[in-house]
């Protein structure tokens, strides 16, 4: 299939990782935190780790957005899905993520009207089509989905639609990474930047990387050539002595990322003081909650969310795992009590959390012959 | 190679069911396991195939059952009621049994059209008559509106087991080749499509047809070489192929260059998220063929309608025991779990 095909071709991703293989320093570990959890996916889907040489460590970050809501953020969006007046609409992989009591999922089974979309205007729709009902859209995700929360709130406001709410989980994407690099039990040498995100924000924002922090970083499209690539660069970097932001996803990411998204964003959200992070704990101005101008869409404000805080389960280490101190199969739970089907922690469910892509692509009994093929 | 793993089923635990549980993948199957196999605990349930054998004389009857509650009821390529008949017919074939006659349960709404029923019966008549089976008895309920959606059927199929076949998991070995007879995923694409609110448009048809001629080419073909037969339906290739590497306690190993995939499929994939190893098909098998017979049996399969596009897609190993893992075209390995959750609800 063109333009994926060509992302996947086998003798090139042989020529990238002879490169690789050249010029890793045989003396040197080289720690790499892929930050986002579509290249977590990607890194397992292909198998990609297999091409590596073995100093080449891959550290999964936090950028999987069903991985990193804190359990109290699903309570409340529970709670606002029992209502009876309400037909709740997520994304698919929010219905699986377990709150304190439950998932989406099983409120479903009883009873609750809750409906699977594949965008918020599709929500927006189910709204027009029923007046008389609250509709409510649980966003989640970074930057990348942003826009189209907030291109959606602009259409109702234009449209004057008023039963049409959303409860937002919207998080911004440099504030954790700096969490991280400030956590002092971990040490990582280079970063792979997250692609989709950057169409957005555009590549400047990463600056703080080299210029504070002293590490280099690669922002990187999602198919195993993009990444190999990426890998190949931050490498060449690290051999040249050299520490600067680059973009290796420069057919889909401008520079300077989108303006009418960022003028869009700015128009309808607004940052929160901080907002709650699993396994990261409170980070200041990380969160994104809708603007006074937009208040009558809030649930928040429709429905008083508690905003309760809710512990993990004791068991549970999605902490260190997102923060890449844990490998996934390091965890006390990982594959006995957290599992795809049982999942503790949310990085078990999502496709993007890192133990889940562990779980259903990593796993193996022995090292495998290479493939023959026919 | 390893012990098969013994079945020691956990008890069912879940307070309510919820739709994974229907979706072929592993919930149903803790479902099967945890709570019915236990409570009709009887060797001819147990061995969990497509289609209970039953000994009657010298011979052994096939024996097996279907519900279809495919919403919308018509789709591109084929209608519940072609489905429903093709598909208990195939859940025959694939046991190695010539399908004798079939019964068939129906579920109507108050309210549904005539014309919509009288459509669906023909559809069913004219696939039993390409099948060559006859549907010999049947039911009819109608429940009040609001409590189905239009149409439901159940189908159930009799065969007789050839006696020159030896079908079974614990039959397969090492070397043994894996073959699938045509392209993966289309018919849960084509319904995906069909419902149109995805606002994605894929020009691509259900593949709902009878297995029955496929059989008898992999039959003639590959003899005493054939050693598994199953048709990837809900849960596709992925937990079909898990099963088969649960229950012989081998290893399966798949070529992903190899995967016959339509390409619009590929792309209703790609932007969903979905992996067609996943995604159920209505028409297709996947063959285990001893090394020996690999070959005679793809040529034999590619020569019948509706197995041109026949691939040969894995193997049996050793190892991993009781996994399947597969070589990526990107030049990686990956394992392959059974199906979690539930992509796509209502298929069949």
């Amino acid at each position: 299939m063109r333009y994926v095909d060509e992302f996947r071709n086998a003798d090139l991703a042989r020529a990238v990782a002879a490169k690789i293989a050249a010029l890793a320093d045989g003396n040197r570990h080289y720690k790499i935190m892929e930050v986002c959890g579509g290249h977590t996916h990607t890194i397992y889907r292909h198998g990609i780790k297999d091409l590596l040489p073995p100093q080449v460590e891959l550290v999964h970050g936090p950028g999987c957005p069903v991985c990193v809501l804190p359990m109290g953020r699903v309570d409340d969006g529970i709670a606002i899905a029992e209502r009876p007046e309400v037909i709740f609409t997520c994304f698919g992989d929010m219905l699986r993520v377990p709150g304190s009591k439950g998932t989406l999922l099983e409120v479903k089974a009883e009873g609750a009207d809750i409906r699977l979309v594949y965008s918020p205007l599709d929500a927006l729709r189910i709204a027009r089509e029923n007046p008389d009902r609250d509709v409510v859209f649980y966003a989640i995700g970074f930057e990348t989905t942003a826009p189209s929360t907030a291109l959606t709130l602009q259409r109702a406001k234009r449209e004057g639609i008023a039963n049409f709410f959303v409860f937002c989980n919207h998080v911004t994407i440099v504030p954790p990474i700096r969490a991280l690099l400030d956590s002092p039990d971990l040490r990582l040498d280079a970063f792979i930047g997250p692609g989709h995100v950057s169409t957005v924000i555009g590549c400047r924002p990463y600056a703080f990387l080299p210029n504070d922090y002293g590490k280099p970083v690669v922002v990187a499209g999602f198919e195993p050539l993009d990444i190999i690539q990426a890998i190949l660069m931050l490498l060449q970097q690290l051999a040249d002595g050299r520490c600067e932001v680059e973009n290796q996803y420069n057919r889909v990411v401008p520079w300077e990322g989108s303006l009418p998204s960022l003028r869009c964003l700015a128009e309808v959200f607004e940052l929160r003081p901080y907002f709650e992070w699993r396994g990261l704990g409170f980070i200041a101005q990380s969160g994104l909650k809708l603007a006074s101008a937009y208040a009558d869409f809030d649930a928040e404000l429709r429905y008083q969310v508690e905003g309760v805080r809710v512990a993990d389960p004791k068991a549970c280490q999605c902490g260190e795992v997102l923060k890449g101190v844990l490998k996934p199969a390091e965890c006390k739970v990982f594959g006995t009590a957290c599992t795809p089907e049982h999942p503790l922690g949310a990085l078990m469910v999502s496709s993007e959390g890192a133990c889940a892509a562990y779980h259903n692509f990593g796993r193996k009994a022995l090292p495998m012959a290479a493939g023959a093929g026919r | 190679m390893s012990e098969p793993a013994s079945r020691r089923p956990p008890a069912f635990t879940a307070p309510r069911i919820d739709m994974s549980h229907g979706a072929g993948g592993k919930a149903t199957h803790k479902l099967i396991e945890g709570l019915f196999l236990p409570a009709l605990d009887n060797p001819l349930l147990a061995p969990l195939a497509d289609a209970a054998l039953l000994p009657f004389g010298d011979a052994r009857l096939a024996l097996t059952t279907d519900a279809f509650v495919v919403h919308p009821l018509v789709f591109p390529g084929g209608s519940i009621g072609e489905l429903a008949v093709n598909g208990t017919i195939n859940d025959l074939a694939v046991s190695g049994a010539r399908p004798l006659a079939l019964s068939v349960a129906l579920i109507i709404e108050e309210g549904l059209e005539t014309p919509v029923l009288r459509r669906e019966i023909e559809a069913m008549a004219r696939a039993a008559r390409c099948a060559n089976v006859s549907i010999a008895t049947g039911d009819t309920k109608v429940v009040e509106r609001g409590k189905g959606d239009g149409l439901y059927v159940i189908t159930t199929g009799v065969g007789i087991a050839d006696p020159t076949l030896s079908l079974s998991a614990t039959g397969i070995r090492p070397g043994d080749k894996i073959l699938c007879s045509g392209t993966l995923g289309d018919h849960g694409i084509a319904i995906l499509m069909a419902r149109g609110n995805l606002e994605l448009e894929a020009d691509v048809l259900s593949d709902t047809r009878p297995l029955t001629p496929l059989v008898a080419a992999l039959r003639d073909a590959a003899g005493p070489h054939l050693r598994f037969m199953r048709d990837p339906t809900r849960g596709g290739v992925a937990t079909v192929l898990n099963e088969l590497a649960r229950d012989s306690g081998c290893g399966i190993a798949l070529w992903e260059a190899q995967l016959p995939v339509r390409e619009v499929v590929q792309g209703a994939c790609e932007i969903l998220g979905l992996d067609p190893l996943y995604v159920a098909n209505e028409g297709k098998l996947l063959a285990v063929v001893a090394d020996d017979g690999a070959e005679a049996a793809l040529a034999a399969l590619r020569g019948v309608p509706g197995g041109e596009e026949a691939a040969l897609i894995g193997e049996v190993r050793a190892e991993p025991a009781g996994m399947v893992l597969m070589h990526t075209q990107f030049g990686g390995t990956r394992m392959i779990d059974m199906l979690i959750g539930d992509p796509l609800p209502r298929i069949c």
